[in-house]
């Protein structure tokens, strides 16, 4: 290597790169990219998987919007992300403020405990809260026991409530993604910050706007981004829980992608097209949030 | 004086609260699965749902599944990330970026296109079938994360060995590879997990052969005829979700710093 060179990005030229690049990238071209550019090709027509197609152009994207049901479903989608991302996002956020000022100590168990729902099959979470959304569970039980009973009702199958029930999960698996991130972070906010905050005789929430704030940004990004893909990738767990019902009332883009495919109705076509508009939606909404929230131009 | 020891207590007092409920749904389903009551602790359900759910074959077939996903993905994604980490050559960034771009691709956006090529390949409802979309999702992740690592590691080791003469394949597995071994370690967990916990591709490539079912899979299948079976279902939850949740417990640390620094990352 010569002095010239040390400048420059690590390594020096070699042709022998590529081999070591071509096992991992046949297989990625192979079964990744290539089936998601198949995909919007299919998505181009009109096709129930068997016989052959005919050529939609965008009309299934028109569908896809236009259709009331798959309509609603996107509706479904931004409530879900409500639940997902902004309610565990600004929980967790007030509450690792609370705690921004003092060192804590046994924050290993705590963080364990709080990213356990990470690590769960979401098939598994979705047993789990089937039982408690039941009608002989918990959440029954206790509005039994504050004089609430009738209320009582199994609030995956009822109409107005199977959303938020559903959306509640994902607040539930979230939110300690959040704390987690938030408090990482919070600790690696410069003391000297807070104490000067005070010394200009600044309040609490002045200081969570001076501070904490801005001390966050970063982890704010990474916690919307992961929790809003999150929401839109929520299949196992709809599936799971209602299948999209009752009714339609829990029906996402990332369940009508299967329904529609491989349900009664065998349109092929339609279903690539929700599957790339969802692939859309999250590069879009990501790439928005990383830029609004760390603050580039 | 007091104000620090009442935000310290108030602290304390939040995360006890937000633990307890994070914890609280696992641990009532423990409390079904082994039937606590007055007569003790029952593992039999565990027995009773083992066997009536096939999870003997669908535990296996998952194992299986896993343990070729995470080889043959960690294997390239190394080689991939040595080269992209350590060598220049030209395309390198944009080679960089397209395996990038895979950490955004919903499994979503490619299971029906994925369907019709494994079918006309013959390859569905095999396991391989099943294996090579997961490992190509699998290269995204590792070779990002691989590349990061190369780039960090010492270039001093890698200078010293290649004046000993050691061709890029020595310096790749006998140096970097064994200083790396956390690095690999937190990829090989994490791809474990997605393997593993896996439903999607599963339901829609291996569903017509029911001795292929992977643990997920034949939860929700077993869900079906018991579905108000709670006891019986949550044993089943459980020892779906145990492998998992067994590594994560001995090895949280990788977990956390990977699933969190795969989007920190620059």
């Amino acid at each position: 290597m010569t002095a010239k060179d040390r400048g420059t990005p690590p390594g020096e030229p070699r042709r022998v790169a590529y081999l070591y690049v071509l096992p991992a990238l046949l297989l990625y071209a192979a079964f990744l990219l290539y089936p998601l550019l198949h995909g919007v090709w299919i998505s181009l027509y009109h096709w129930d998987g068997l016989t052959v197609g005919t050529w939609a152009g965008l009309g299934n994207y028109v569908q896809a919007f236009g259709d009331p049901e798959l309509r609603g479903g996107f509706g479904h989608a931004l409530v879900l992300l409500l639940f997902y991302a902004v309610l565990p996002c600004c929980i967790a956020f007030v509450l690792v403020s609370a705690m921004a000022r003092v060192r804590l100590r046994g924050l290993v168990f705590f963080r364990t405990a709080l990213f356990l729902p990470q690590v769960v099959a979401m098939v598994t979470v979705a047993v789990v809260w089937r039982w408690i959304y039941s009608a002989d569970g918990p959440v029954n039980t206790v509005l039994g026991w504050v004089g609430l009973g009738s209320l009582a009702r199994g609030w995956l199958g009822d109409f107005t409530w199977a959303l938020p029930s559903v959306g509640l999960v994902g607040t539930w698996v979230e939110i300690g993604l959040a704390m987690v991130l938030f408090m990482a972070g919070v600790q690696k906010i410069p003391r000297e910050l807070y104490e000067a905050a005070r010394i200009d005789g600044a309040g609490p929430v002045r200081e969570f706007f001076a501070v904490t704030l801005p001390g966050l940004r970063r982890e704010l990004a990474v916690a919307l981004t992961l929790t809003i893909t999150a929401a839109l990738r929520n299949f196992d767990l709809i599936y799971m829980t209602t299948s999209g019902g009752p009714g339609t009332a829990t029906s996402v883009p990332a369940f009508e992608v299967y329904n529609r495919a491989f349900g009664p109705t065998n349109e092929v076509g339609l279903a690539c097209a929700i599957g790339v508009i969802i692939a859309v939606l999250i590069f879009a909404i990501t790439s928005v949030v990383t830029r609004v929230v760390e603050g580039r131009a | 004086m007091t104000g620090a020891r009442g935000e310290r207590g108030l602290s304390y007092a939040i995360l006890t609260v937000f633990t307890v409920l994070a914890l609280f749904p696992m641990g009532a389903i423990l409390w079904q699965a082994f039937q606590v009551g007055p007569h003790g602790i029952d593992p039999s359900t565990f027995a009773r749902a083992w066997r009536l759910g096939h999870f003997g074959t669908y535990m296996r077939n998952s194992l299986i599944v896993a343990v070729v996903v995470v080889t043959v993905a960690s294997v390239f994604s190394i080689m991939a990330g040595y080269a992209l980490g350590t060598m220049r050559f030209l395309g390198e960034r944009a080679l960089f970026y397209v395996f990038v771009f895979g950490l955004m691709i919903p499994t979503e956006a490619v299971v029906v296109p994925l369907f019709f090529d494994l079918r006309s390949m013959g390859l569905t409802d095999t396991l391989p079938g099943l294996m090579l979309p997961q490992i190509a999702q699998s290269l995204a992740f590792g070779t990002f994360w691989m590349r990061a690592y190369f780039r960090s590691a010492p270039r001093s080791l890698v200078e010293a060995a290649r004046m000993d003469g050691a061709s890029s394949w020595t310096v790749l597995w006998r140096v970097l590879v064994p200083v790396g071994r956390p690095a690999i370690l937190t990829m090989v967990v994490l791809l474990f997990m997605w393997t593993w916990n896996e439903f999607l591709l599963a339901l829609v490539l291996v569903s017509a052969n029911e001795s292929l079912r992977t643990a997920p899979l034949g939860l929700s299948v077993f869900q079906g005829p018991h579905t108000t079976d709670f006891p019986l279902l949550s044993a089943a939850a459980l020892i779906v979700a145990l492998p998992v949740v067994v590594v994560y417990v001995l090895l949280q640390r990788h977990f956390i710093a990977g699933m969190l620094s795969g989007a920190l990352k620059e």
